[in-house]
């Protein structure tokens, strides 16, 4: 069973790290090309909400072996930065906080299998979303 | 990292690489409006076939750059998004607004010139 | 004085508890005892191997040849598992293995079962050397056992996931084959979609769409759905986003073959109807395909008296 991998978030270039593996971890894990895609995008979102809102942070890339067989990935996200007030506010569409697109959380959701986010105002945020083979 | 930016004619290419941070997107918006003042350029082309992922940073910027470029009078077409970068786009709801695309580099170029036919 | 009362000390315990400080003996130096016991014995011991799987009648879908060689490469990958304690390159022969066996028509539990044989085949011919020695014996049991599982496990798994990657491929395959998309004209597709369309189908056709676009270099696609008798919120927005995704991809989505009720599901999702291209049956989106492409509709209604 592979390995978790882990990639320290401090500057805009772990984001770019931070893709590039989750991208090769979900081929490896068996996702065609497209799903791939859609799981780099979604860590780009969450891995550049951690440089923008908490200085640092860390993305976690989970291999999973569910029951009957399944495969899938996990990646979670966390911070022990500022986190968000209104989480609800946030998972909302079109909420933003810093102008622009915000947080882009309803859009990583709308990417995922499942999504989990733990988050209040002065302990950090945990995102973890999770993507299974079909 | 910097991005190339080649000059054709009147149209300033860029051609963006797979490794791009906030960072250098930041820095090419810049040198785009520059250049485009420098050499008066009459149209721009973001070639970003190499892009793995087009988030909403990424997005948020091109459209800034488009905005920024249009004010000088030059239209910006994005050309070369993957197939499956362009799903992933749908589905986290980035569509570019009305910046216009094209499949590469060749049909960018004629839709520029199309566009500078149609004004004149 | 300290030191006196050390060199006390040990042969206090040699004596009182031989068996606790033998089984300190490295883990390490029994595995690798074993590791040499089973290369000396490599010939004999895959022979022994390979007869037994005859006899379980096991792949038969091979040759006697394909299996030797087969044998020689897994005894060979099982002993580096057992010598390096690492298992990537267990793991990576093991889905390369698979690759090949599995069109060949080898299920997974004859995988299983060969892998558990030769656990067994080496386990007794451990029995048979250490056997006037019960107490090493079961040291190096202790060493081996785990060590042999965790292959097993290895094999296995890696044998199922290619297996289930092989299946997945095949399934896409024939998705593949169902939702054609057609090259009618230079820069024109078309893609008739008929029949029921699950969110799965939904999203292969998107991609299938997109890739199409790339491939034939498609200015316009015309989207028909004559043939769909409903669609529910999620694959209307399916529809959405393959017409957003082609004009990323620079070509432009004319829909045809729109019912009311179609029509009804999608403004209810919010789809500003005046925004998107449609047209009434696919005859008229071609034609006006056609006119965005530059080409001259010719009417083909001309009257019975005129043309040849």
């Amino acid at each position: 069973m592979a390995a978790d991998t882990q990639i320290l978030i401090a500057s805009d270039k772990d984001v770019v790290t931070a893709r590039q593996q989750g991208r090769a971890v979900a081929l490896q894990t068996g996702f065609s090309v497209s799903e791939a895609t859609l799981i780099a995008t979604a860590i780009s979102e969450l891995a550049r909400n951690i440089v923008s809102y908490a200085n640092q942070g860390r993305v976690t890339l989970k291999p999973l072996h569910g029951p009957n067989g399944a495969s899938g990935l996990t990646i979670v996200a966390s911070d022990s930065g500022p986190g968000i007030a209104d989480v609800t506010l946030a998972l909302r569409d079109g909420y933003s906080s810093s102008g622009g697109l915000g947080l882009g959380l309803p859009g990583v959701r709308r990417l995922m299998d499942e999504f989990d986010i733990v988050s209040s105002a002065g302990s950090g945020t945990t995102v973890t979303i999770t993507k299974w083979l079909p | 990292m910097q991005v190339p930016i080649l000059k054709q004619g009147g149209v300033l290419i860029a051609t963006i690489q797979a490794a791009l941070s906030d960072a250098d997107l930041l820095e090419l918006r810049t040198a785009l409006v520059q250049q485009v003042v420098r050499y008066r350029s009459s149209g721009v082309i973001v070639d970003v076939t190499a892009m793995d992922v087009m988030d909403s940073f990424a997005s948020r910027t091109l459209l800034e750059i488009s905005h920024m470029i249009r004010l000088r009078g030059a239209p910006t077409v994005i050309v070369g998004i993957q197939p499956e970068v362009a799903f992933a786009m749908v589905q986290l709801g980035l569509t570019l607004e009305d910046i216009p695309t094209a499949l590469d580099l060749e049909e960018g170029l004629a839709y520029l010139k199309q566009k500078a036919r149609s004004i004149n | 004085m300290q030191r006196e009362k050390n060199m006390l000390k040990e042969p206090a315990i040699q004596k009182n508890r031989p068996a606790e400080l033998a089984r300190n003996e490295p883990k390490l130096e029994l595995l690798r005892e074993l590791v040499a016991h089973l290369r000396q014995n490599r010939t004999l011991l895959r022979e022994e191997w390979v007869a037994r799987i005859a006899e379980a009648q096991l792949l038969t879908a091979m040759t006697q040849e394909e299996i030797f060689a087969e044998a020689t490469s897994v005894y060979d990958s099982y002993v580096a598992a057992l010598e390096t304690g690492t298992f990537e390159a267990l793991q990576a022969y093991a889905r390369n293995l698979s690759e090949r066996i599995i069109p060949r028509g080898v299920e997974t539990h004859e995988v299983v079962g060969i892998v558990l044989l030769l656990r067994d085949v080496l386990a007794r011919s451990l029995f048979a050397k250490y056997q006037t020695d019960f107490e090493k014996l079961n040291r190096i049991l202790d060493a081996y056992e785990p060590a042999a599982n965790r292959i097993a496990n290895t094999v296995a798994v890696g044998f199922v996931q290619e297996r289930e990657r092989v299946i997945r491929q095949q399934q896409e395959a024939i998705r593949e084959l169902s939702t054609p998309v057609l090259q009618v004209r230079e820069r024109l597709l078309i893609l008739p979609i008929i029949g029921v369309i699950d969110p799965q189908r939904a999203r292969q056709l998107t991609e299938q769409l997109l890739r199409g676009i790339r491939t034939n270099r498609a200015k316009v696609v015309v989207i028909d759905i004559t043939g769909v008798a409903a669609m529910d919120v999620t694959v209307a927005n399916h529809l959405v986003q393959t017409v957003e995704a082609s004009r990323l991809l620079g070509a432009t989505v004319i829909v045809t073959g729109l019912s009311p009720e179609i029509a009804q599901t999608l403004v209810t999702i919010g789809v500003d109807l005046g925004k998107m291209n449609t047209v009434g049956d696919l005859q008229g989106g071609i034609e006006q395909a056609e006119r965005l492409l530059g080409y001259k509709v010719v009417n083909p209604e001309q009257g019975p008296g005129e043309g040849r």
